[in-house]
């Protein structure tokens, strides 16, 4: 194993306890807001894991999974959003 | 030489998505979590797309990845815009705050067109 998969590795290792924090703040959060910053956090953060698992296996299907997750993590954010101010997905 | 350049983008984006995720753990507040992860998250991603572009050079993955980092930078902002505006409607006070100008903004902005309505009325 060279050098650079042992560092892809560690990335892996270290973007997973990134998600496991936000993980945390999403099972512990007190109001309804901490949780869907959580959620939109930890969306960005499983785009950056998508591209780091494309370097690790060379090749580029997880960099569209990115693209797809990270149009769903927006608009997942704003219909929570909106939703969070007590407006209908219409308004 | 290309493998050390993409390896020193990817560990400064890993230790601004950590620091972001532990803004998100360890601050007290709605607002404060979502300004310190939203900000170190959005750079630390750009920074491992860039990491991307410059490990896999010109070809498919890297113009993924641009098309990713653009779209990332136009929406974190946009969505932290408003969880903000949602977080504060939705009855939740910033909790040690000495500045609220946004509440200030709102009553200011809600008052004009309340005493007009009651001077209507009147």
């Amino acid at each position: 194993m060279t050098f650079w998969q042992t560092f892809l590795w560690f990335m892996v290792g270290g973007l997973a306890l990134c998600a496991a924090m936000c993980i945390f703040r999403i099972v512990r959060g007190p109001t309804p807001p901490d949780r869907t910053v959580a959620i939109d956090i930890l969306g960005v953060i499983l785009v950056s894991m998508c591209a780091v698992v494309a370097l690790l296996t060379g090749r580029d299907f997880p960099m569209t999974i990115a693209i797809a997750w990270s149009l769903l993590a927006f608009i997942g954010t704003t219909a929570l959003a909106k939703h969070l101010e007590g407006r209908s997905f219409d308004d | 030489m290309t493998e050390l350049v993409a390896a020193v983008l990817l560990a400064a984006g890993l230790v601004f998505n950590f620091l972001g995720c532990l803004g998100l753990v360890r601050l007290p507040d709605v607002y404060t979590r979502l300004q310190a992860s939203t900000k170190c998250v959005t750079l630390g991603t750009c920074l491992i797309l860039l990491a991307v572009i410059v490990a896999t050079g010109v070809g498919s993955a890297a113009a993924k990845a641009l098309i990713i980092g653009a779209f990332i930078l136009l929406t974190c902002p946009t969505a932290a815009h408003a969880l903000a505006r949602g977080s504060y409607r939705s009855g939740i006070k910033p909790t040690p705050s000495v500045v609220d100008a946004y509440g200030d903004a709102i009553a200011s902005e809600c008052e004009p067109a309340g005493s007009g309505g009651n001077n209507e009325k009147a």
